[in-house]
This record gives structure tokens, C-alpha cells and sequence, in this order.
């Protein structure tokens, strides 16, 4: 049923998905070790994730919207979002950057489950434009993981797009562990099977294997723009590495699980198949590697450089409108930062 | 460079003066909204067919059909997380909030994605959501139906905070609020909706005053012997004390904040100045609210023009009673001339 769904993927388009997942894991490791190092203040590792997010992202037109949550660094990739923009979130520079509208990949978003209404709502404002309903049509995708499916917004985002129709894909990395938490703490059943509970589809997808991502996400990103959505989609995958770099896997897992996972690697599960085929070679491999290495440089040598945000950001664009409450308190704090540098003076 | 901003021009249509109650106005200001721009929807729990548990929303639907009038699914975060989905898509949502109670499941998309996308993106995300939320008591209603909890919404960066005493500020406030492009919550006064006491002419052609303005509704003349500042249900209170006193040979001054984020105190100031005298009434409990804060400022700013501390009257520190007992918690005309006399014993 699917296979038509990646039918144009030839030898060069799946090199095209092996360098996308090296890239990506290769900014994601740099970054992780840039933590270690102290220059983020924290860092959210997709490891593992690698084909959940390319092979969904790239199943992506560009009039599609993506809501992220904040592990999201392989989709932002395939959204045209520079991976440094991504740092200043983790160097805690700023809360996003990037602009939104343009890449078609909403802000990320931290608080557990709130982008899956706010996708929604999105959503139906795509179809309330009447921009649904046939091969050009616009969809929305909105990733969460496993823990968010106890959230009450996503339960709220699954009713509210079966009732409007919504043109929304929910894409739920099952990565297997919420913080510390199993998926056997979140569910009962399996995620992908609550679907039928609201009246439209699930899917189960091996969430290591990039084709079969970019299959389903593409099935069912046409399913949304024909006026069919809502679909929501499990990719079973594994968090190969912790939470985020404050976490401690091993206080909650044994190590054996993550040693079976290492052998469904997403990329090298890809590499083996290229090598295999004959869809690419050891020069290629090279050159891959080598531009991931070029990469991760100017990603630190940007991290490292990056400048402090000025005191007055602080104050900016609380509201849209003009606030003199806020002027007037920017002034004060910004004279009495001025009165410093003039003492130092002496 | 920020994009223009859109703005909306508030004009009523060239109909005739009204004499309307404050709920027909904030209908028909509703109604004004929505033929001005098309991209105003109204969203809710029984908007629809049934108007509103006010009726405040009467007739909106039939004239502007399913997808501006939507009646939703019943749950309240769902109602604050789509319309902000449908905001960032260039959309206008008007939510209503049934009673003031039920607000609390949305609280978490009101603060932490309403609130705040404008400042996460460094304003390239406006979220331009207006949420109507009736409050007051004096209903004689059971439990969540009579509250005041504008106060907590103030104290969130990232919104503003108004409310109407009178059906010309509900005619006008609306439509301003609509049109601006920060997120709003609009506090109206429940039980003062249909009173036929209040009704008052509007005139569409009229020039408003601006939206984040107090006004001074009752000038106490240069032998002013105390100011009263109130908002929403405790200005017709507050109103009638006045008058009461009048009789008494005592002349107060009574100012109607109107907005409560930002407040604009320069006229409160400016009145004190010459009173000595402050007293605040309000519903809501006094401990960290809207009147702690005019209190703060009013000491800050006034500080050696005043004859007797700031007074409070409002609501207890308790949850709201039992509708048999709302008497003893309401601030009315003798608990807030107790107040101006202990001002003027002082």
C-alpha cells in the first residue's frame, strides 16, 4: 500500500536521506559535547531518532506547517532551519529564532503537549481557507512523543480535529521512555490503536527505518490535504541517548536494551543497504563523513562565538502593541546599569 | 524589519442610536467586529444556535454561518489552544468562556503559549486572541459561577487584562479589543448583562475613547472629600455610593479603571492628589490583586499627598461562599461608605 509512496526514491535520493541523518546526528553529538563542555546551558539529544525525523520532514511540501515539540532538530533540518539557529535556544540566548512563517516549522515548544492544539487550531484554519481538498492542498504535521499522549491537550487536539476535520498529521515518536517513564506508564494499549477511539486512522511505523517514515508520513500528509485528515502516526523508535543532557539513563534501564537497539541504527541500517546495492561507495561514505565533521567545526566555532544577548531584550516584544509600563522600566534598570559602567570608570 | 502591522478601523455602521443593555451592546459590537474583518471568528461552548448561556452571542451564527460561529467541543484548553493555532495562521478568535470558573483548564494555554509566542519569537508570532470571560457574582449561583480572577491574569506578562462597567464601553471595548494585536481577556460583568437600569444610548458614529484608559465617571469638583476607583460590576456599586453621599453633603470622586493591564492610573493619580483619599473596590480578594497593586503605586506616587492610607474594599480572602451568603462577600454602597469615613476619621 505504501510503496508507491516512495517509488521515486532512487539510489541518489537515499543517499540524499543517509547524508541528512548523518548531518543532523552529527550537529546533534557536537552539540551534545558542547554542553559537556559548558557552552549550552542544556541539550535535548534525538539520537536514534534520526529517521522518525528525516524521513517525516521530507515528506513535507513546502506549504505544510510543522508544530515541533523541542527534539525536533532533524525536522527543523529538512524545514530549512539552520542547526545554529537551534543553539541559542540551548544556550539559552533566546526562545527561537528562526522565522517561522518562512520555514513552514512553528516555534519549539516546551511545555508538554500544547503544540498538539495549537497544530490543530492551525489546522483549521488552513481548511476554513479552503485550502484542503486536492493534490496542492496544505497540511499541518505536529510531533509529540509518548509521554505527551497522557496529556490532556492532545487528547483535546485528537477531538478537536476529528469534529472539524482538520488536515493535521499527528506524529508521535514513541522513543519508549518519558524522562524515566516507560510507555507501558502512559498506555495500555499500543498509542497508534487510541486513533480509532476518535474516529480516524492510526498507523504503526518503524521508526528506524527512513523509507518507511517518509511512506506513511507522505500517505498520510495526502490523506490530510484531500480533505481526509485528521491521521495520526506512531513511529516506534528508541531514545538511543538521555532525556536531555541533566538526565541519567541508567538509573531506569539496563543497558541491554539500548545494546539491542543499536542494531536497528537508523543510518546504519541505510548505509548497509547502500553498500549492499551498490548505491553508493566508500568515496561517498568519505565525503559524507567529511562534510559532517566540516559541519559539527562551524557549528562549535559559531556556538563558541556566540554573543550575549544586550540587557534590553529583556523588555522586548512582551506585547505587539507599544508598552510605556515597559519602556519606562527598560529606561530605569538601563540607567541604573549605565551608573555602574561610570563608577567603574574611576 | 516587522512586518505592518494590520490595523482594523473601528466604525460602527452608520445605523441609528441604541438604547442597549451591556449584554445587546457586546453583541452588537461582536456583530460590528465581525463584518469589519472577515478573518473574526467566534468560538465557544453554546456560541452557536443557542447564543451563549448569555445569549451574548445571539444571532451570530445564523448571519455568519458555522465556520465564524463555532460551537466546540467542551473543553476549555481546547478552546484556548486552537485559537491560538488559528491566530498564528492570521485568524481573529474571539473565545468565550462560559463562566469565569471554567476557565482554569485553559490556564495553561493562556499562560504558556498565549501569553508568551510574541516574546518567544521576538515578536515575529502574533497572537491576536480576545477570550470574553463573564465574572462577578451576585447571581445567586452554585459554586465556580461567581468568581473574580482577573487578578491572576494580570499578573501574566504577555497579556492584557480589561473589563466594561457600562454598554458603551461594552460596544466599543470589544471591537477594540478584536483589533488589537495583543492577546486580550475580557472580563464582563455577568449580572449586570441584561439590566434594564444600565441601558444606555450607543451611537455608532460616536468616537470611542481609547482602550487602555481609565476614565473618571463621577467628578467630585474640587471640595472632593475621597477617590473611589473600581471596574466591571463594582462601578455601579461604587456609582450609587456616590450618589448616597452626594446627599450626605460629601463629594466623591469616582474613576472606572477599564483596563486592568496595563493599568492607566495617571487620572487615579491626579485625583488623589487633590482627594488625600483613596478607596479601591473590587469582587475579586484583595491579598496580591489589581488593588494591591494601585495601592503600591499610588503610595509610590502620591505618596505625600495622602491624608489616610489606601483602603480596600472587596471580596474576603476566602473562596466564594455559598450564593446565600454572597451578600456578606460583595463589596455594596455601605461597606464601601464605611470605608470613605474611616478614610476621612483617619
Amino acid at each position: 500500500m505504501f510503496d508507491p509512496y516512495v517509488a521515486d526514491i532512487d539510489a541518489e535520493a537515499l543517499r540524499g536521506l543517509y547524508r541528512d541523518m548523518v548531518l543532523v546526528r552529527r550537529g546533534d553529538r557536537e552539540s551534545n559535547a558542547m554542553q559537556r563542555q559548558g557552552q549550552l546551558g542544556i541539550w535535548v539529544p534525538l539520537l536514534g531518532q534520526e529517521a522518525a525525523q528525516i524521513g517525516s520532514g521530507r515528506a513535507l511540501r513546502p506549504q505544510d506547517m510543522a508544530f515541533p515539540s523541542y527534539r525536533e532538530h532533524g525536522v527543523a533540518y529538512t524545514r530549512g532551519v539552520d542547526f545554529r539557529e537551534l543553539l541559542g535556544i540551548f544556550r539559552c540566548t533566546d526562545h527561537s529564532g528562526w522565522d517561522f512563517k518562512a520555514h513552514g516549522f512553528h516555534p519549539y515548544t516546551i511545555v508538554i503537549g500544547n503544540q498538539v492544539l495549537n497544530a490543530t487550531g492551525y489546522a483549521m484554519g488552513q481548511k476554513f481557507e479552503g485550502k484542503v481538498g486536492d493534490d496542492d492542498g496544505e497540511a499541518t504535521i505536529v510531533y509529540f512523543g509518548d509521554g505527551a499522549t497522557s496529556q490532556g491537550d492532545v487528547h483535546e487536539g485528537f477531538v478537536w480535529a476529528a469534529v472539524y476535520d482538520a488536515p493535521v498529521v499527528f506524529f508521535c515518536q514513541n522513543n519508549q521512555w518519558a524522562i524515566s517513564e516507560p510507555t507501558e506508564r502512559q498506555s495500555r494499549l499500543p498509542l497508534y490503536q487510541r486513533a480509532r477511539g476518535y474516529g480516524f486512522p492510526g498507523i504503526r511505523v518503524d521508526g528506524n527505518d527512513v523509507l518507511a517514515c517518509l511512506a506513511v508520513t507522505r500517505w498520510a500528509l495526502d490523506e490530510c490535504r484531500h480533505g481526509n485528515g485528521p491521521v495520526l502516526i506512531e513511529a516506534f523508535t528508541y531514545r538511543m541517548d538521555a532525556h536531555t543532557t541533566t538526565d541519567d539513563p541508567t538509573r531506569y534501564r539496563l543497558s541491554d536494551e539500548l545494546e539491542v537497539w543499536k542494531h536497528k541504527d537508523p543510518i546504519e541500517r541505510v548505509r548497509a543497504h547502500l553498500a549492499r546495492t551498490g548505491g553508493a561507495d566508500t568515496a561517498f561514505f568519505e565525503a559524507v563523513q567529511a562534510e559532517a565533521d566540516s559541519f559539527a567545526a562551524e557549528l562549535r566555532d559559531f556556538c563558541f562565538n556566540m554573543p550575549d544577548p544586550p540587557p534590553e531584550r529583556v523588555f522586548a516584544n512582551v506585547y505587539a502593541e507599544p508598552s510605556p509600563q515597559l519602556d519606562a522600566q527598560r529606561e530605569e534598570y538601563l540607567a541604573y546599569l549605565s551608573g555602574f559602567a561610570e563608577a567603574g570608570e574611576h | 524589519m516587522a512586518a505592518p502591522v494590520k490595523s482594523h478601523p473601528v466604525e460602527g455602521p452608520a445605523s441609528a442610536v441604541q438604547n442597549l443593555t451591556i449584554g445587546k451592546a457586546l453583541n452588537q459590537g461582536l456583530r460590528a467586529a465581525m463584518e469589519a474583518d472577515d478573518k473574526v471568528i467566534v468560538m465557544g461552548e453554546d456560541v452557536g444556535k443557542l447564543g451563549g448561556v448569555f445569549r451574548i452571542t445571539d444571532g451570530l451564527q445564523k448571519d455568519f454561518g458555522e465556520q465564524r460561529v463555532l460551537d466546540t467541543p467542551l473543553a476549555e484548553s481546547g478552546i484556548i489552544g486552537t485559537a491560538v493555532g488559528l491566530a498564528v495562521r492570521g485568524f481573529r478568535p474571539v473565545c468565550e468562556i462560559q463562566f469565569e470558573g471554567f476557565i482554569f483548564p485553559g490556564f495553561d494555554q493562556i499562560s504558556s503559549q498565549l501569553a508568551k509566542l510574541h516574546y518567544r519569537t521576538q515578536g515575529k508570532v502574533k497572537v491576536p486572541v480576545v477570550i470574553r470571560v463573564p465574572y462577578g457574582g451576585g447571581i445567586g449561583a452554585v459554586e465556580h459561577h461567581s468568581e473574580s480572577p482577573e487578578s491572576l491574569f494580570a499578573h501574566i506578562a504577555g497579556l492584557k487584562v480589561v473589563s466594561c462597567s457600562n454598554p458603551v464601553d461594552a460596544y466599543w471595548m470589544i471591537q477594540q479589543a478584536i483589533a488589537s494585536d495583543d492577546p486580550i481577556l475580557f472580563f464582563e460583568p455577568k449580572r449586570l448583562y441584561h439590566s434594564g437600569a444600565l441601558k444606555a444610548p450607543v451611537d455608532p458614529s460616536a468616537t470611542p475613547d481609547p482602550l487602555f484608559a481609565s476614565r473618571v465617571v463621577r467628578q467630585g469638583g474640587t471640595d472632593a472629600a475621597a477617590t473611589v476607583v473600581a471596574y466591571g460590576p463594582s462601578v455601579k456599586v461604587c456609582l450609587d455610593a456616590a450618589a448616597a453621599a452626594a446627599e450626605e453633603g460629601r463629594s466623591l470622586e469616582v474613576i472606572d479603571l477599564r483596563a486592568l493591564s496595563p493599568l492607566d492610573l495617571g487620572p487615579v493619580f491626579e485625583s488623589v492628589r487633590r482627594t488625600g483619599r483613596l478607596i479601591t473596590v473590587s469582587e475579586a480578594q484583595s491579598e496580591s490583586s489589581i488593588t494591591s497593586e494601585i495601592a503600591a503605586r499610588v503610595q509610590q506616587e502620591c505618596f505625600y499627598s495622602l491624608e489616610a492610607p489606601v483602603l480596600r474594599v472587596a471580596g474576603f480572602d476566602t473562596p466564594y461562599p455559598p450564593a446565600k451568603l454572597e451578600e456578606h462577600f460583595l463589596p455594596d454602597l455601605d461597606r464601601v461608605l464605611h470605608a470613605v469615613d474611616r478614610a476621612l476619621d483617619w
